[in-house]
């Protein structure tokens, strides 16, 4: 054993080495580095790459978050309805367990893929980035990713979305925004859901809502809707023209776009 | 919960820069949280128990430093170190404020120890 340092070299290998002059040379001691490096590098890293795949197929993409049951599945099915062939609607469906919301997007003619996390609470840019590779985003508008059912764990994760979309439900508190301001103040557009319910409830205000958005310093816009309603879709179908056009036009002001491309009668510019 | 998950995430930063600073074993590791990360740092530490076992960090303290919510008005060009989920300046009250911290999930520091360099830790 080397009697300087403690480690097995034998007598040989110290005498063939520069052992004791390696020892004196390096440091060994403890050493205290600053780093200053988020945690969650690795799927931020992910996401961009996503985000650049999507830009790339000039899709818009749109993390649609909720408490489970709030109406996620049932707006995008009206949505689908409402949009028919203005623009090419794709759904990522993200649940814990079964197929069904992937079948319910399907069932309205939109391609669906279906993520089971089993006990993930989560989606994350790896599971997105695989389901992404199983879409054909060249006949693509828009792609919904409809997060697991939870306003605590989706709010840290990036996906490589556009758009960060909150329902909350008038048979939820008003002051939901207030409980869980992580999600709420990273909303870019927070929809209150089932508006059509609001005659039978009395302690839901939508002002309220509002105002607790607001203290979140959050401009979003808070719209009312109802999926039941098709005639309450017109602003939140704006929105997302709206939303697709900027996409796009950001994508068209970068250097190595010199050519503006679309497929004739069915893209949105 | 995801704590776990951003653990392991964490552990895959820590081994990284130990490489990168010719380390063998680390012996802290400090990590600023705000209250808008969506992190919380009692179950960020009850998780780092769990998932530093089998790694370079294995025998690591896990330091958390709460980094508070602050906001910055243009109006009244004041901070105002406030709740996470009131962002609002302490004079005039509007929402229309920046926020300057708060929403923070970094690795700042770690305490290394060791040498990877094969001369020096031949065995």
């Amino acid at each position: 054993m080397c009697e300087q340092c403690g480690c097995a070299a034998t007598p040989e290998f110290i005498r063939a080495s520069d052992h004791a002059g390696a020892i004196a040379a390096k440091p060994v001691k403890p050493r205290s580095v600053e780093i200053l490096t988020g945690i969650l590098n690795d799927n931020d890293r992910e996401a961009a790459h996503n985000r650049e795949h999507l830009d790339g197929h000039r899709v818009l993409a749109v993390n649609l978050m909720s408490s489970p049951g709030s109406g996620k599945t049932s707006l995008l099915e009206a949505t689908i309805d409402a949009i028919g062939d203005r623009f090419r609607i794709a759904v990522i469906e993200g649940d814990l367990e079964t197929e069904n919301d992937a079948k319910r997007i399907r069932a309205k003619g939109a391609p669906a893929i279906q993520i089971t996390t089993g006990h993930t609470c989560h989606l994350d840019a790896q599971m997105v980035h695989a389901a992404l590779h199983a879409l054909d985003l060249d006949v693509t508008d828009i792609v919904f990713i409809e997060n697991v059912g939870n306003l605590v764990c989706p709010a840290s994760f990036d996906l490589g979305q556009h758009a960060n979309v909150v329902l909350l439900a008038v048979t939820e508190g008003d002051d939901k925004p207030a409980k869980y301001p992580v999600i709420f103040r990273k909303a870019d557009l927070v929809l209150l859901s089932k508006t059509d319910l609001l005659n039978v409830l009395d302690d839901f205000s939508p002002d309220q809502a509002e105002s607790h958005v607001r203290a979140l310093a959050n401009p979003a816009p808070v719209l009312r809707l109802s999926a039941r309603r098709p005639d309450t879709l017109a602003p939140w179908i704006a929105w997302l023209e709206a939303r697709l056009a900027s996409c796009r036009g950001d994508a068209v002001r970068r250097p190595d776009n010199a050519r503006h491309e679309h497929v004739p009668h069915r893209a949105v510019e | 919960m995801h704590e776990l998950s951003i653990c392991q995430s964490l552990l895959s930063e820590v081994e990284r820069a130990a490489a990168a600073n010719d380390a063998t074993e680390v012996n802290r590791i400090v990590v600023a949280v705000g209250p808008l990360s969506g992190v919380e740092a009692p179950l960020l530490a009850r998780a780092f128990e769990v998932a530093r076992m089998g790694t370079i960090a294995e025998n690591a303290v896990l330091e958390v430093q709460k980094i508070p919510a602050v906001v910055w008005c243009e109006a009244c060009a004041i901070e105002t170190q406030v709740a996470a989920n009131a962002l609002l300046c302490g004079s005039c009250g509007t929402w229309q404020v920046e926020l300057r911290s708060g929403a923070e999930l970094l690795l700042t520091r770690m305490e290394l120890s060791g040498s990877a360099s094969p001369v020096a830790a031949a065995g």
